[in-house]
Formats: structure tokens, sequence, C-alpha cells
């Protein structure tokens, strides 16, 4: 099971500077503890209090995984993973 | 210090002075690494506030996609403040997430929707810390 995650330019430092890397995982939760076992301190960053945060927005093959069924999204092997910051303020 | 060209500021201020009193947002990208704006993207604020916006998640992500395939970044992250100064909010710099972006804001508070002067300043916001920086508005070359 190999799948594609972007990393967007504030999460680089824990990826070593790389824009993408490869993960595993069935569901996105496994994915995302699959990227902490070798980029550790990134789960934090996307996950707080066991839910996606507010403000980190993940997409699976393009659709934003808030409509459909966050970190329990299903993933399959090739699919392509975007984790883009909200551009929001006040 | 932000150097932008005249149609790119014309631009920016003109849409926030379209959509107040609820806040205006977007992008200027520009060739990465060429800390130049050259493309205005204006994007819907999806939370359609006076006091808040938020990218279109739908739309955030076509406009990466969009940047990535044209070797761009955002080097402008621009947005307006309908009732209160053109200084970073605190939600502002908690929600921060391009540290090589220059934060523009606009404030329309003395004028509206109406002509006039408005506030136009520029900021770094990186790991939490607020730098103001100088915007220097390149006029247009005679032909």
């Amino acid at each position: 099971m190999a799948i594609d995650v972007r990393i967007p330019t504030i999460l680089r430092s824990y990826t070593g500077g790389e824009k993408a890397v490869t993960g595993e995982g069935a569901t996105l939760a496994e994915l995302i503890e699959h990227l902490e076992a070798n980029h550790p301190g990134i789960k934090e960053r996307l996950v707080d209090g066991g839910e996606l945060r507010r403000f980190v927005n993940v997409y699976v093959n393009d659709e934003d995984v808030r409509f459909t069924g966050s970190l329990e999204t299903k993933l399959d092997d090739g699919d392509e993973v975007v984790v883009l910051p909200a551009v929001a303020g006040g | 210090m932000l150097t932008i060209d005249r149609a790119l500021y014309d631009a920016v201020v003109a849409h926030a002075k379209k959509d107040h009193p609820d806040e205006a947002c977007g992008v200027l990208a520009g060739p990465e690494g060429s800390d130049t704006p050259t493309r205005f993207v204006p994007m819907v604020n999806a939370a359609m506030s006076t006091t808040f916006y938020e990218f279109d998640s739908q739309e955030l992500l076509a406009l990466y996609k969009d940047m990535d395939r044209r070797d761009e970044e955002p080097v402008v992250v621009y947005h307006s403040h309908t009732a209160t100064e053109a200084y970073p909010s605190r939600t502002d710099i908690g929600l921060a997430s391009e540290p090589n972006a220059h934060y523009v804001l606009v404030s329309t508070r003395e004028h509206g929707n109406s002509d006039g002067p408005v506030e136009f300043r520029s900021f770094r916001i990186v790991d939490g810390e607020v730098t103001e920086e100088e915007v220097s508005v390149e006029e247009p070359r005679d032909a």
C-alpha cells in the first residue's frame, strides 16, 4: 500500500524539506500514524484530541475528507492525499 | 519589503472595497523564489463574515494545484479588515501558515465601498511573530 502525500511548506520541517512523501494505511488515521513513525511530530500538527484539526484541510483524490468520513476515510493503494492548512483569519 | 506593481495593488484594493462590509481575501501568486507577485487570484470568503475570512476548501485545493503546475507560490496572502485597522488580529497570527508569504492587510473602515484612500500594509508572520515591512508600489513605465 503506497499512498502519495503532499506536504505543505509549513510542515516540511518534519519531512526534511520534502514536498511529498509516501505512506501506508487503510484509513486516514492509519496513514497519519504511519507518517508519524517516519516524521515524528507531524501528527500533532494534523490531529487534536482524536479529531482532524479545524484549520487543516486534507483531501483524498481531491475530495475534502470532511465530507468522506474525516479520519475514518478509507484509503487505497495509489490514492493521492493533499494536506493544506486553511488560509483563514479574522 | 514588499514590491508590488500598481495594477495588482489596485486590484486588491478594488476587491476589498467591493466586498465591504464583508472581509475580502485572496492571493497574489508569483514564480517560486522570485518574491515578486505577478498574478491576482481573488478568493471567495467562505465565511462570508465581517470579522472572519476563510478560503473555500475546494477553491484552496484548486489554487494550490494550479500554482504547483505553474511553479508559483503564494507571494502575497491578502485580506481586508472592514471595521478595524490594517494590522493582523490575534486570529490572523494564530492561523498564519505561509512563512514565506507577505501578509497584506487592507482596511476599508474609512470609506467602505466608496472611493477614497485605504490603509494598505504588509507583514511577515512567522511562528507567531509579526514584522511590518515597507510596501513599494511600482508605477507603470511610460511607453
